[in-house]
């Protein structure tokens, strides 16, 4: 029977063939557990007992909690220090980086190394760091030049910051080479115009280089921002004896859901949560995708 | 010829194209400034690889060199078996799903890039649009489904949300465009079936794209923590950062012997990047101009 089949008729089997089981792996792995999840939503169930309908109670119940939030705001601050905070500094990087040759490579191991390590075993690293005397490297540091103790992760006000840093940190390898191959993508001729021209370094930075560099700027701005409003790993590790603590003040969206879900085992109240998160991430990166291209 | 051609053009984005300019004040002070923060930069690999050297009597002071290095932390980690296993948990766990990435992946994006066939448009774009939906969305279905099929605690229930990824498709798809369909006609003219053609010819050209995505896939598996830590619950079956993750938080343990266990969760990683440097380099600007 196939060989009857014309070349193109032959062509819609192959490609059908190929993809079954992909389409059977995104419809079951992909597809229904989202629609499972937004159903859920809607669910009052706590894995042992009956599934009952509620409708938009656990939203309500989410919006009326106010370590929701708590929780919220938390998010927001990892992204409105992180990814503005994470895209200077790589490009400072990147810029400066760009124009040196001597030990150029090796230059940019140092600042991509980072990148490579998982977020787990550094979030254990800096949290040694930031231990009280005598444990702790910074506080140690500190104590040898004689400066008072800092209360990283004990103070309500600092821990955020403190969780926050190895997350800005592990990143910025990956934004600095994005970066420089966005920096060298810009025709020299147009740095040599401006150089005959006489224009100062400043004018051609604002004026060529960052111009140019904008869907590279985009990118990360997006990446990261996605990034930021998922952070997970480095809270949940550097918080173990007390998760999202001091007082829910480094908290994320993701700990709150995992806790609900898997402490708690409020299957309908985390999966509204979830539908929560997908929302905000969803806003975010249009909101960001229109303001960044309009201007 | 195709992966020639790739070539030069992403290795010209890694080339410093700066002219050479005299070595003058500025200039020297660039490099310290630049050379001063690549050394903070990896100040806490070195203090966490330097600490899991020391006896716990010198863990505490600042020196970055141990007086007297020894590997015992790392045979007393080791001894009582569990991140021995964590270890290989993660290894097979990685291997498999970047394999199955590579596949899957691959044949995928080719299908789509080099097929004319009703639906493939609609096939793309339900792809591309799982990409908005956040893992953590989908962990509470993952997990009611394994629970009723007896996937928790299994390689199989930590590995089957990621055996195939819409990223790494679309990576691929953009890849094969570079392959020019005359090469494809001339084998199948040669008497090649598809799937002879996808995997002898078009496969090869696409050699440095397999190479990032395997990266990627291996990289980001072996770091893996959220979906490992809620599907695992026996201590045998944990994946390092899992496994880390409970070590670190019994009380009584050591900060030297933590230290340990993040070397060895981090240091396969670190010498796959200084071997392989230039290819991962390379794949970074590749995903992320193409993706």
């Amino acid at each position: 029977m196939y060989r009857n089949l014309t070349i193109r008729q032959k062509q819609i089997v192959w490609a059908w063939a190929f993809l079954a089981i992909p389409i059977l792996f995104y419809s079951v792995i992909r597809f229904y557990p989202t629609g499972n999840a937004i159903l859920i939503s809607f669910q009052d169930w706590n894995l042992l007992g009956d599934r009952t309908w509620t409708g938009f109670d656990n939203y309500q119940k989410l919006f009326a909690d106010p370590v929701f939030w708590k929780v919220f705001k938390n998010t927001f601050v990892y992204l409105l220090i992180g990814t503005p905070l994470s895209l200077i500094i790589s490009f400072v990087i990147a810029y400066h980086l760009d124009q040196v040759r001597f030990m150029h490579g090796f230059l940019r191991m140092l600042y991509f190394l980072p990148f490579m390590t998982s977020a787990v075993a550094m979030a254990w690293v800096w949290r040694w760091f930031y231990q009280p005397v005598p444990v702790g490297l910074f506080n140690n540091a500190l104590a040898s030049i004689g400066i008072p103790q800092f209360p990283f992760l004990q103070s309500t006000t600092w821990a955020l910051p403190s969780v926050l840093a190895p997350a800005v940190w592990a990143g910025l390898g990956f934004q600095v080479i994005i970066f420089m191959a966005g920096l060298r993508a810009i025709p020299r001729s147009y740095y040599e115009a401006a150089r005959i021209d006489g224009v100062s370094w400043w004018t051609v930075l604002w004026e060529i280089t960052l111009p140019l560099l904008k869907p590279t700027i985009v990118f990360i701005v997006v990446f990261s921002s996605i990034g930021f409003l998922r952070i997970f790993d480095h809270v949940f590790n550097m918080t173990t004896n007390n998760p999202g603590g001091p007082l829910n003040s480094t908290k994320p969206l993701v700990l709150m859901i995992y806790e609900t879900a898997f402490s708690a085992f409020d299957m309908g109240y985390a999966a509204a949560q979830t539908v929560v998160l997908f929302l905000v991430l969803l806003v975010v990166s249009l909101v960001q995708l229109r303001i960044l291209r309009d201007t | 010829m195709i992966a020639a051609e790739i070539r030069p053009t992403t290795d010209a984005l890694l080339k410093t194209q700066a002219p050479k300019k005299p070595a003058n004040m500025g200039q020297i002070l660039r490099w310290m400034l630049l050379f001063l923060g690549g050394i903070a930069m990896v100040m806490p690999i070195a203090y966490m690889v330097s600490t899991s050297l020391k006896w716990p009597h010198e863990v505490y002071n600042l020196k970055l060199i141990p007086d007297e290095p020894h590997i015992e932390n790392y045979t007393y980690v080791l001894e009582d078996g569990r991140f021995y296993w964590w270890f290989v948990n993660s290894m097979i766990i990685a291997v498999i799903t970047t394999v199955c990435n590579v596949i899957f992946d691959s044949l995928v994006g080719y299908t789509l890039c080099k097929f004319r066939f009703p639906g493939r448009y609609i096939v793309f774009i339900a792809i591309l649009s799982t990409l908005m939906i956040p893992t953590e969305m989908l962990v509470i279905p993952w997990y009611l489904m394994s629970q009723q099929f007896g996937w928790l605690d299994t390689y199989w229930g930590i590995m089957f949300p990621g055996l195939m990824t819409a990223f790494g498709t679309f990576l691929m798809k953009q890849f094969f465009e570079t392959v020019p369909d005359d090469f494809i006609e001339a084998a199948r003219i040669d008497g090649l079936n598809e799937l002879q053609i996808w995997w002898t010819v078009a496969m090869p050209l696409v050699k440095p794209a397999l190479a990032a995505l395997a990266i990627f896939v291996f990289l980001g598996n072996w770091t893996a923590f959220i979906w490992p830590l809620i599907v695992t619950n026996s201590v045998e079956m944990y994946t390092l950062p899992v496994g880390l993750s409970s070590f670190g938080d019994e009380a009584d343990v050591a900060w030297e012997l933590i230290m340990t266990g993040a070397a060895i969760s981090t240091i396969p990683t670190l010498i796959v990047f200084l071997i392989f440097q230039r290819y991962i380099i390379q794949g970074v600007v590749m995903a992320g101009l193409k993706g």
